[in-house]
């Protein structure tokens, strides 16, 4: 094969002779282009596999753990959760929007593959600075995506976060988590059973869109950047909707073995997957296949990533009910082939057979790589931190700090998505995790998507660690325990030692965490080849974690209710001030050593402030996190209903940027009523928690004292107004 | 007719639609009455006696909102049923159905921002003596939710000024405390109009969605006022 071609289709010439292996001679061109997709690093986690396979993945009520297409988890009532998150980074930057869009589409898809309606999506985001026009152009197109999908299909999007750093400018980063729920006992799987049983497709017509998306995610960009543009694929939210409707309707009735949505690799994956997981063989003929233009030939068949499509295996006899509901909601349903008992892929085209691979070639024989890994060199000139001046006038530094983007207010984004369809959203955008109500239930679930990449950059495995204990520290703080994890791992070049070291410090830090929290990981994605011109990301892995609260009166938000109230400190203030937006923003340093985690410590912490919601003893919770214990009063303001102020005074004897801006983990602000305090004071001491009063909710006023003497004093108004106007006037320069 | 226990709600599918399940919820499950879904391609009303035209996406909204699903089989019936003095309420997607249907006047146009704003607001009561609204003060103050892209209502001024003489402008977005100001007006309605009714006032249509303001869970109860004065005028 000429040397070109493999060039083209990213493949080695190694990998090219266990091809020929494979098949016992040369392939054709749609083999190998079949085969280019499959053992890419999106499809096959040929680099990544070695490292992945060590996450705890099981548990007391884990369902469904990684392989499929979401992870499921039981959570009673005769219910279950699924979620997933994906990435699409890639093609989000190539065209924001219908990047971001199909990035939802798709993860809906994953989801109500399994038999499940998703009820909510969660979306962690990632930009350059947004005085470059550049970026915001990008930020407006993603947003307007996941909203334009989102919103259509009615899936409300419910929450999520959005960091801005320099090495998003070339590599914006879109993961989608998407939370469905699912009767118990009617969870549907990819695969091909039953010899004989038809293979349908169902959804949208095939098109020329998006063909190699998978093998173009599994590249670093360069300056052809433009000519990648037809890879990305166009969304049709409208579509979907019909085809979420007919699928849950079709899965209601006893109709189908085996389902799979055509996500990456198309009709590709999908064919081989599901043969491969029930040990089967799957004949199909691109003759049947619905096409959108004319003369598309078998390669591009097989690769297109055409959005909104299905491939379904239906029990024999029930073919034709099947396609009569697919019809009712004007969807075409053709049978494209049987399912076999041969263990190969068969692929014809006007009467010849232009495929013959056995499936497990395409699905397992992948080769896998122990890539080398090299600690990186920036890591000791980044550690290492000579501690700058200290600001003569703390009140402007916490202004500016209030209006970075990171930290201000994000209303202008998640007011463009529909939160609130579905009407299950408890706690709205803005809370440390998301709270949407079962019906028909006392329970309600909590989701958070959480990743700190400047933490990860200046030290890979603490950075996860704390990405992980932030994320339970944030459903601890709605009053939510962890049920399981999903995890986007973001990162650049996998065949460059520094980012494989990188990836591998990440995944042992955030398995060690998750087994230390006992919460099983159900899957997640990789995204590797973050990079534009030889500039990669900052490793950055969002875990999504979903957690379930027992009782939904029990709910617990961030906002100060009542003036009067008591304001304590679950936790310790240490002198911590390496890796924060404070650096970051006040002297432009990403530098230090991120702050410490304490396992241990962090889940007695978070125990504590469960039991204290349980228990019904405080009024709010919201953690310490980006710009430290003075941003976090502030944000508690922020979230009264009345616009609540404080007067809080410190006695630690640490300096006062550290006290008030540094990000010291373990954290959590509540508030209590007067007579409570004793209570909670008692049991703290019962179990050996570091637990003080700081100050009282007030009025009008931003009071922090140390040692007496006044941090900081503000008038609620205008940290308000500094934290709400950031990110709108960005965009109001733009539009002038 | 009126001597069942129930009145009957019938919530119309349109492919697209994606409050209808949480409308049927609201009327069924939190205001205990009897409620069945239509779909569109049918050609039966089955003896509803109020029928909802709910918030989503109608055919995608593509071409324009409203424009495809009111050529929906079902919407011939529905139309007969509007004309004969029949209750019908479109929220949001569905108000947008029925200015395309001529069954109320006027046309939306795109937010003023440009954007698609998910948000409560707060709607003043113009005109409580509705079937929708008679259950409110005059002038009283409802907490309930806009999601909409489109909602941004234009009327020419002889329509306009009719609405106005005519008391059909039913709820217009206001402050919190009942102020009809520009900042309030976040779609850039004329006349801060966020629901109107018709001549013969038994047809409204409101871009804000009650349904998702019918529980104290939610944020606010204040939707149930519009659903539980139907069920008062019906009943009376």
């Amino acid at each position: 094969m000429d040397k070109r071609i493999l060039e083209q289709h990213n493949l080695t010439e190694e990998e090219y002779r266990g091809i020929v292996d494979i098949l016992g001679r040369e392939p054709n061109l749609t083999e190998l282009g079949i085969f280019s997709v499959m053992w890419s690093e999106h499809c096959s986690y040929k680099s990544s596999k070695i490292y992945l396979k060590n996450l705890p993945t099981t548990g007391k009520h884990v369902i469904q753990g990684p392989g499929e297409n979401a992870g499921v988890i039981d959570i009673g009532d005769g219910l279950a959760v699924v979620f997933k998150i994906e990435s699409h980074n890639h093609p989000s930057y190539i065209e924001p929007y219908q990047g971001a869009a199909t990035g939802v589409g798709g993860i809906l898809r994953d989801i109500f593959t399994m038999g499940a309606r998703p009820i909510a999506v969660l979306d962690s985001l990632r930009f350059g600075p947004l005085d470059n026009p550049k970026n915001r152009v990008i930020m407006e197109g993603v947003i307007s995506g996941i909203a334009g999908y989102g919103n259509s299909i009615g899936v409300p999007t419910v929450g999520g976060e959005t960091y801005f750093n320099q090495c998003y400018s070339q590599n914006p980063l879109v993961n989608v988590c998407c939370i469905g729920i699912a009767p118990k006992n009617r969870i549907f799987y990819a695969r091909a059973k039953g010899k004989g049983n038809p293979v349908l497709y169902v959804g949208a017509k095939t098109g020329r869109d998006g063909i190699h998306g998978a093998t173009m995610a599994s590249a670093e960009f360069d300056e052809d950047l433009e000519e990648k543009r037809p890879n990305v694929q166009v969304g049709d939210p409208f579509k979907e909707k019909l085809l979420l409707e007919a699928c849950l309707e079709v899965m209601k009735k006893d109709l189908i073995v085996g389902i799979q949505d055509m996500g990456a690799a198309g009709l590709t994956c999908s064919t081989s997957e599901m043969a491969d997981k029930a040990n089967s063989g799957i004949e199909i003929d691109l003759d049947l296949v619905p096409k959108r233009e004319e003369g598309m030939n078998s390669y591009e068949i097989m690769l297109s990533e055409s959005q909104e499509r299905m491939l379904l295996v239906a029990k024999a006899d029930k073919e034709e009910e099947v396609k009569k509901i697919f019809k009712k909601w004007d969807l075409d349903a053709i049978t494209i082939g049987r399912v076999t008992d041969t263990g190969r892929l068969i692929v014809k085209e006007k009467g010849r057979v232009v495929v013959d691979i056995p499936v497990r070639g395409i699905v397992r024989d992948c080769p896998v790589y122990r890539r080398p890994v090299k600690q990186p060199s920036y890591l000791r000139e980044v550690n290492y931190l000579e501690i700058p001046e200290v600001p003569n006038d703390l009140n402007t530094t916490f202004l500016k700090l209030l209006s970075s983007p990171t930290i201000a207010d994000k209303e202008w984004i998640f007011r463009q998505y529909d939160h609130m369809v579905q009407i299950n959203t408890v706690l709205l955008p803005g809370a440390d995790a998301t709270v949407l109500r079962i019906k028909g239930t006392k329970k309600a679930l909590a989701g958070t998507v959480d990743g700190n990449s400047l933490y990860t950059y200046l030290n890979p495995k603490v950075g996860a660690k704390i990405a992980v204990a932030e994320a339970c520290r944030n459903l601890a703080c709605v009053g939510a325990k962890p049920l399981g994890v999903t995890n986007c791992l973001n990162f650049g070049n996998p065949e460059k030692p520094e980012i494989m070291w990188q990836f591998k410090e990440v995944v042992e830090g955030m398995g060690e965490a998750c087994r230390f929290f006992g919460i099983p990981v159900t899957g997640g994605n990789v995204s590797f080849y973050n990079e534009t011109m030889g500039s990669a990301v900052y490793p950055t892995p969002v875990l999504g974690i979903v957690g379930l609260i027992e009782d939904i009166s029990k709910i617990m938000s961030p906002g100060f209710k009542e003036k009067g109230d008591y304001i304590l400190l679950l936790g310790k203030n240490n002198e911590e001030i390496g890796g924060t937006e404070y650096l970051k923003t006040i002297f432009s340093q990403e530098r230090g050593i991120p702050p410490e985690i304490n396992l241990e410590f962090e889940k007695q912490i978070q125990d504590f402030c469960f039991e204290l919601i349980d228990k019904r003893l405080i009024n709010s919770a919201h953690d310490v996190s980006e710009g430290g214990l003075a941003v976090c009063l502030a944000e508690c303001c922020f979230m009264s209903e009345k616009k609540l102020g404080i007067e809080v005074s410190l006695e630690d004897d640490i300096r006062p940027v550290a006290l008030l801006f540094g990000e010291t983990q373990s954290r959590i602000i509540i508030s209590a009523s007067p007579s409570d305090i004793d209570k909670i004071e008692k049991l703290a001491s019962k179990r050996g928690i570091p637990c003080q009063v700081i100050g009282r909710v007030r009025e009008d006023k931003f009071i922090i004292k140390q040692k007496g003497e006044e941090l900081i004093n503000l008038s609620i108004e205008k940290i308000y107004s500094s934290w709400k106007q950031a990110i709108p006037n960005y965009f109001k320069l733009s539009e002038e | 007719m009126k001597n069942k226990k129930n009145m009957k709600f019938g919530v119309v599918i349109f492919p697209g639609s994606n409050c209808d399940y949480d409308t049927y919820y609201v009327l069924k499950e939190v205001l205990n009455q009897d409620t069945i879904f239509l779909w569109h391609k049918d050609h039966d009303l089955k003896g509803v006696d109020a029928i909802i035209l709910p918030g989503g996406f109608s055919y995608g909204d593509y071409l324009r909102t409203g424009a495809i699903a009111k050529f929906s089989p079902l919407m011939r019936e529905v139309k007969e049923f509007a004309l004969k003095g029949g209750l019908v309420l479109g929220i949001c997607n569905g108000f947008q159905i029925l200015l395309e249907m001529g069954l109320l006047p006027g046309a939306m146009l795109r937010n003023k921002n440009l954007k698609f704003l998910c948000q409560f607001v707060y709607l003043r009561v113009e005109n409580p003596d509705t079937p929708f609204t008679k259950l409110c003060k005059k002038h009283q103050v409802l907490k309930i939710p806009i999601a909409h892209f489109d909602g941004n209502y234009y009327a020419p001024p002889e329509i306009m000024e009719k609405l106005k003489r005519n008391n059909q402008i039913v709820l217009r977005y206001s402050t919190s405390k009942g102020e009809i100001t520009e900042e309030a007006n976040v779609n850039g309605s004329m006349e801060n109009i966020a629901g109107i009714i018709n001549e013969k006032g038994n047809v409204m249509g409101l871009m804000p969605h009650p349904e998702r303001a019918s529980e104290k869970i939610l944020g606010s109860e204040d939707g149930q006022y519009i659903f539980k004065s139907m069920i008062n005028s019906w009943i009376k």
